[in-house]
């Protein structure tokens, strides 16, 4: 039985349609993310699952009962928010109780909870403390705390790790997840930090405009994409996207990009494609499969390329070398040594097998 | 870690800095002596500022514990020979220091159902935009009726509800003129609560009441209490309504004062006697709140 299941959710402000006819079901103890660009609506549909904003029309069940008339507190879910919403007059052990004394838990329970949620967070030091004597992350995991004492059958998480530096977001990112793993409880994770997502997730929302643009584990996003806006915004740097028409070469089936060059596509590829010769298309190539071509390469699906490289971005192992391609900008991922100076020319070897190709018109992936 | 070699030829300034040159040791001389002479002018005028505002308080102080002869006497008697308590035994005695009970119980009681029902009100402004966007500033716009323009009005409605003289009667006039004011207020202080402290408290389990009793109230407890404070000195100060509202039973201090101005003669001994009696509460409230009232003073931004 799905722990969480949205029917048809719509979310208006007044004329803005925010959440546009969602259908979502996530099972019992999945670790599922909203991911998306500002505005998309993921933080509308969090909150409106939570039960702080009504959804217009539609139904939210969780476990099996209809909440989505109900209050925040009758719908047995916990929430962290992106500001840790800590009470600053109170210190950390009355914080992690509090939801604790708002539902009457008898008092002689309510210190081995806060307690055992405190050493499960390695913040049983901190008790006496007040929020404005904590650091980001201490912060953070306080809020996590108050969450989880709660043992609460749904957990919700709006963009916790935003505050926090990038080196505290990697080391949190590991915690929640361990939590997950050591809860096991069903958990909704916000955020527009695709590799947040793509680390975190059993499985990713991807949501444009208020509704879900494809939904699926990470790998098969990143790998299968099922639009131009999925392939563009999973992967950093993002995928290149060179528009031009499918052609014959040679029995098959190739991509003429505008300048003139030709790919071939792979045989099985060109096989599932059929007869859209002539078609236009957009050709997405992600940066880590454009590599320096290797001599006596020879697997199928490889195409060659010689570029100039117009710019150098080291990262240190790696460095992302832009050239043109097809009369648009290209980025590639290539190793720190296989490229060392602007204006150098480099054979390339384009993987095709993992190429995704875009109707232009309907932005879906063919 | 090594440093280099001092040279002891030259001198130091400040901060263990080496001047190049003597003048501009005589320059920094020159500066200090110019900034200790502006923070005495400084100094100098503050303390006659704080003279002049505090010196009327003092004097009033005085002649509450001075003999007519003393109160008269010229030059002046700074202070008074021995203190006396006698011009307040007369009050107390003549039964007027009951006005100041007067004063407290209708301030005090009107002070708190403004206060509870202006932040609920604000409350509502605040979080669920009740009215729309324009009601708050309608609603302090009634603040601003100048209190002759309806004070009659009132009195007649008062007749006609059998609430002239009466402790209900000024309580809820006071109540009514102090809302907008305390709406107002808290309605700013509200405002600048971050709404995922509520939220929290709803996802954990309060009831939107519950939020307001845990989350908001202590959240502006500097701008309650500040606001409460100006809402009770409104009340306290209040003379016109006063005047015309009550008789004998629910005379409030600032009315029984002027009954000690007569046409012959005026009883400044009961008059300063009375003026203490009814400003010791506003000095003992503010005293005890006063790190309240800054904080809720300088909290807050009203926002529109």
């Amino acid at each position: 039985m799905a722990d969480l299941k949205i029917s048809a959710l719509h979310k208006y402000y007044g004329s803005v349609h925010a959440v546009r006819g969602i259908d979502l079901q996530i099972p019992e103890g999945e670790f599922t993310v909203l991911v998306g660009q500002s505005g998309c609506g993921k933080s509308t549909l969090l909150r409106t699952i939570a039960g702080l904003e009504e959804c217009d029309q539609g139904s939210i069940e969780i476990g099996g009962k209809m909440v989505q008339h109900l209050p925040p507190r009758d719908r047995d879910i916990a929430m962290v928010f992106q500001n840790y919403a800590l009470y600053p007059y109170m210190n950390v052990f009355d914080n992690i109780a509090f939801g604790l004394r708002s539902r009457k838990t008898p008092r002689d329970q309510i210190e081995p909870k806060v307690k055992y949620a405190a050493n499960m967070l390695g913040i049983q030091h901190l008790l006496d403390r007040y929020p404005r004597q904590l650091s980001g992350g201490q912060l953070q995991r306080v809020a996590i705390g108050r969450a989880i004492v709660r043992n609460a059958r749904l957990y919700l998480f709006d963009e916790p790790l935003s505050n926090l530096d990038a080196q505290l977001r990697d080391e949190m990112r590991g915690e929640i997840k361990r939590l997950h793993r050591d809860l096991g409880k069903t958990m909704i994770y916000v955020t527009h930090d695709q590799i947040e997502a793509m680390t975190m997730a059993d499985r990713i929302v991807l949501l444009r405009d208020g509704a879900i643009e494809q939904a699926g584990a990470p790998l098969e996003l990143f790998e299968r994409p099922a639009t131009k806006y999925v392939a563009g915004f999973l992967g950093s740097p993002s995928m290149n996207f060179l528009p031009g028409r499918l052609t014959g070469q040679g029995g098959t089936l190739a991509v003429r990009l505008e300048d003139g060059t030709v790919l071939a596509l792979p045989a099985a590829r060109a096989q599932k494609l059929g007869n859209r010769r002539d078609e236009a298309v957009i050709l997405g190539l992600r940066p880590e499969h454009l590599n320096r071509a290797q001599p006596g390469d020879s697997r199928t699906g490889l195409a060659r390329h010689t570029a100039t490289i117009e710019l150098l971005q080291p990262t240190g192992s790696r460095t992302y070398a832009t050239f043109t391609l097809g009369g648009s900008s290209v980025v590639a991922e290539l190793q720190a040594h296989d490229v060392t100076q602007m204006n150098q020319k480099i054979e390339l070897s384009i993987d095709m097998n993992r190429a995704v190709l875009i109707d232009p018109g309907t932005e879906n992936v063919l | 870690m090594s440093y280099p070699a001092r040279d002891p030829a030259r001198s130091t300034g400040t901060q263990g800095k080496a001047l190049s040159k003597p003048s501009e040791g005589r320059e920094m001389s020159s500066l200090r002596r110019r900034t200790a002479t502006r923070q005495a002018i400084r100094f100098a005028a503050a303390v006659a500022i704080t003279l002049i505002f505090v010196f009327p308080i003092y004097w009033l102080f005085m002649i509450s514990f001075k003999t007519p002869d003393e109160i008269y006497s010229f030059p002046p008697k700074w202070y008074p020979g021995q203190i006396h308590f006698e011009n307040y035994a007369v009050l107390f005695k003549d039964g007027d220091a009951i006005t100041v009970w007067n004063s407290l119980v209708v301030a005090g009681v009107s002070t708190f159902i403004a206060m509870f029902l202006g932040t609920i009100c604000a409350y509502s402004l605040a979080r669920f935009r009740t009215g729309g966007e324009y009601l708050a500033n309608w609603i302090i716009s009634q603040r601003m009726i100048p209190p002759i323009a309806v004070v009659f009005p009132i009195f007649l409605l008062f007749v006609w509800l059998h609430l002239v003289d009466t402790y209900i009667g000024v309580i809820i006039l006071y109540t009514a003129f102090n809302l907008p004011y305390v709406i107002w207020m808290m309605r700013g202080y509200i405002l600048d609560i971050p709404k995922a402290l509520e939220e929290s408290a709803l996802v954990d389990g309060c009831s939107r009441w519950q939020v307001i009793w845990k989350v908001v109230f202590p959240m502006c407890r500097a701008g309650l209490f500040a606001t409460a404070i100006f809402t009770f000195v409104f009340a306290w100060n209040d003379f016109l309504f006063a005047l015309v509202l009550t008789r004998t039973e629910a005379t409030t201090y600032t009315v029984q004062i002027t009954h000690y101005f007569g046409g012959q003669s005026n009883f400044w001994a009961k008059i300063s006697a009375m003026s203490v009696l009814g400003t010791l509460p506003i000095f003992i409230a503010v005293a005890f709140m006063q790190r309240y009232l800054v904080r809720g003073m300088s909290l807050g931004a009203v926002k529109g």
